[in-house]
């Protein structure tokens, strides 16, 4: 617990440019289309900062340990560096944590897209028994209404006494300060959007080539004319994590569709057990086609972001590009776009140069460099 | 923000979230008026033309038999469970022994009894010798609840045609071309007509029936062979009967069409996707005029365009749930108001999705 705090006061003692709350600029938006913002939850800076100051609050958990900075840490781009998130008493989930960068941008929230928007995923963590651990939301509305500074932020942020304060406002701030965590410039968007052609090197620029062609990459990984999320916001099987599930299907199917009709949390039964996780978007939609499919995550700031997949089990950038060019782990319902690429080691390298020239200026310095 | 336009589909989509239910829970209210099942209620699945392609070895074309594994993984995974599967025809793609033991392998893994129709690539390399000493006979009827059904073996064609290769290969290849002014239509044939008017004779006119045939049983674009030359003498043995459907594979896409007293549907391919030819035939044809296009698939992906079907009966007439991979599943019943099969969204022209015409 010491060394955890102390980590953390280093972090607050030299603030980076990454760990200040400000609305987005111009800049740091080059290559990315505006932020998208509920109509119900506007987004202001007040609100943004009360949001980071309760993402980092340690006390919404069942033992005061875990904060949503625990798994998002802004100090290493707002993951964890593990492969599967440990919450409350070192348990462990299922899932690798995404970084919250760009999560804004995102149709659908967490890996299977349960959830349609920030303000409803952030929620969850907090009564989920492996994560902060707590039964209801009712202690964090009690230390919100209690806490003076808080009432403060509040009243700034929202116009609110703390009798007034609900979950739902805890909610709309750490959403809006997840708004603020948006980045595009990097040198890929300085290339292709900035006008500046020196902006990549020759090889991020044959990775680019082999992104857009050899390496079908795009088809998911969305480049526009003028922006580039690098995400289709859809759900693809790729064989990964398929293979702890395939010959038992007929039976772990069944017991979730009867577990879901009796009305069975799923987001606790989704980390909690192994086999129901790798079910994927079919937790979601009941879908046969939905089994294990996994949201497609954006690549911008993927060299920071290490390990990879949706349940961290790829370690470094260029395991991942050996992984798809072997077209990914053959299974029935593998995606109908995923096939061997054939890449020679030259294409590979460049893919990997390209990939790492989608780091934002704003989180260059932060993050698990492979 | 951009959406790409399957996304906005999708949440379109959510309006129909009964869809996501298991099927069986999703129930025809749309003002069909539907009128109460005469037989015991019951589901089967349908899975046609999967066209495994024998490269050399045990080496296969990926693609084809990936179809097929995920039509296999996701029958055995229905909730409630289909009584059972009927395979359409065209498994192979040349008739070769290699693709149709290979196709009984993938097949092998499928739970419940399956029900084999026979189609013109698995037929014309040996004339169905192999089929009838492995698989099943190219003609038979069965009955299950209160429904009877016929399989009929619909791609026979004109003995001198048969009769005129030099090799077997040379045959098969001729018959599989499309638009091939070499090629011949697909018929019945007059013995099997005998035998279905035998077949049919002990039934009352009031016992629903099922005819399940690898090719249309009635015209639609001959040099594709999406036809069957004596169609009019099959569709005249079933006039006396009050509901009939054909189950037809071979087009490959979201057809439906009624004639008279009988209702036709074509069933999804896990191969490939083919366009409804109408689409660019640019000389005046009596091809039947196409009211509701296929959704428009995206090549990228190469399952989107293929799929497979589940049937009911639980209206009295059959319900076809066409399961469309990576796009929207679509659901025909027939109207008891209208005597036609409707789809139960995309017949409504404002909500299609605007199909591709050029190529």
């Amino acid at each position: 617990m010491k060394i955890r705090c102390f980590i953390t006061l280093i972090s607050i003692a030299v603030p980076l440019a990454a760990n200040e709350v400000k609305l987005p600029d111009a800049q740091a938006l080059l290559g990315l289309p505006p932020v998208p913002v509920p109509a119900d939850n506007p987004l202001t800076l007040e609100k943004a900062r009360l949001g980071r100051k309760l993402f980092e609050d340690r006390r919404f958990s069942a033992d005061g340990t875990i904060s949503c900075a625990h798994c998002h840490k802004p100090e290493r781009a707002f993951q964890d560096g593990l492969p599967v998130s440990e919450g409350i008493s070192g348990q462990k989930g299922t899932r690798n944590a995404p970084t919250v960068i760009n999560a804004a941008y995102f149709t659908t929230q967490f890996w299977d897209g349960r959830r349609k928007t920030l303000e409803a995923q952030s929620k969850d963590p907090f009564i989920n028994p492996i994560e902060h651990g707590l039964k209801d939301h009712q202690p964090i509305v009690d230390i919100v209404r209690r806490d003076q500074g808080y009432q403060r932020d509040f009243k700034q942020a929202f116009g609110i006494p703390p009798s007034q304060i609900t979950i739902d406002h805890v909610a709309q701030a750490i959403a809006s300060f997840e708004r603020t965590v948006v980045a595009g410039d990097s040198p890929f968007d300085r290339y292709q959007f900035g006008g500046d052609k020196n902006a990549l090197s020759p090889s991020a620029i044959r990775g680019l080539a082999v992104f857009r062609g050899k390496g079908r990459c795009v088809s998911c990984h969305v480049i526009e004319s003028t922006t580039a999320l690098f995400t289709d916001n859809r759900f693809h099987n790729l064989g990964v994590g398929f293979g702890r599930i395939e010959t038992r299907l007929a039976e772990i199917i069944p017991t979730f569709r009867k577990a879901k009709q009796a009305n069975q949390d799923i987001d606790e039964a989704i980390l909690t057990q192994a086999e129901i996780s790798e079910l994927g978007r079919f937790a979601v939609t009941g879908e046969v086609e939905d089994i294990g499919g996994f949201k497609t995550s954006t690549l911008r700031n993927i060299a920071l972001t290490a390990p990879y997949m949706h349940d961290g089990s790829l370690k470094t950038l260029e395991e991942v590009v050996d992984f798809y060019d072997r077209g990914g782990f053959d299974n029935p319902m593998l995606d109908s776009g995923i096939r061997p690429l054939r890449l020679t080691a030259e294409e590979k390298a460049d893919l990997v140069s390209f990939l790492k020239s989608l780091t934002s200026q704003r989180f260059a310095t932060t993050g698990v460099q492979p | 923000m951009s959406i790409d336009r399957r996304t906005f589909l999708k949440h379109l989509g959510a309006a129909s979230a009964a869809a996501t239910l298991p099927f069986s829970l999703v129930e025809v209210a749309w003002g069909l008026g539907s009128k109460p099942a005469e037989h015991e209620s019951f589901t089967f699945a349908y899975i046609s033309d999967s066209h495994l392609t024998h490269i050399k070895g045990t080496r296969f074309t990926s693609n084809f038999d990936r179809g097929l594994r995920k039509a296999v993984m996701e029958v055995n995974l229905l909730d409630p469970k289909p009584d059972f599967v009927i395979y359409g025809g065209d498994l192979a793609q040349l008739g070769k022994r290699e693709e149709l033991d290979h196709g009984l392998e993938l097949l092998s893994g499928l739970r419940p009894p399956l029900k084999w129709v026979i189609g013109e690539h698995d037929f014309y390399l040996d004339m169905g010798e192999y089929w009838q000493d492995k698989i099943s006979p190219l003609y038979y009827s069965f009955d299950h609840k209160g429904v009877h059904f016929v399989v009929l073996n619909s791609i026979l064609t004109h003995e001198a045609w048969i009769n005129q290769w030099t090799t077997p290969m040379e045959r098969m290849l001729n018959m599989a071309r499309l638009d091939n002014p070499r090629g011949s239509p697909f018929m019945v044939g007059e013995r099997q007509l005998r035998w279905l008017r035998e077949d049919l004779a002990k039934y009352d006119d009031s016992i629903p029936i099922v005819i399940l045939s690898h090719s249309p049983l009635y015209k639609i674009f001959k040099p594709w062979n999406f036809w069957t030359d004596d169609a009019e003498k099959v569709q005249k043995l079933l006039r006396r009967f009050s509901r009939v459907t054909v189950l037809h594979g071979h087009v490959h896409q979201v057809l439906y069409n009624q004639i008279g007293n009988i209702t036709f549907y074509a069933m999804m391919a896990t191969a490939w996707p083919w366009p409804y030819p109408v689409s660019y035939v640019q000389k005046p044809n009596q091809v039947p005029k196409l009211t509701v296009f296929m959704n428009r698939a995206d090549p990228f992906h190469s399952r989107d365009g293929t799929g497979w079907d589940i049937l009911d009966m639980d209206s009295g007439a059959i319900t076809n749930h066409y399961q469309l991979w990576l796009n929207e599943n679509r659901t025909v019943a027939f109207d008891f108001k209208l005597k036609h099969p409707v789809d139960l969204k995309f017949q409504n022209p404002d909500k299609r999705i605007p199909p591709q015409l050029h190529y």
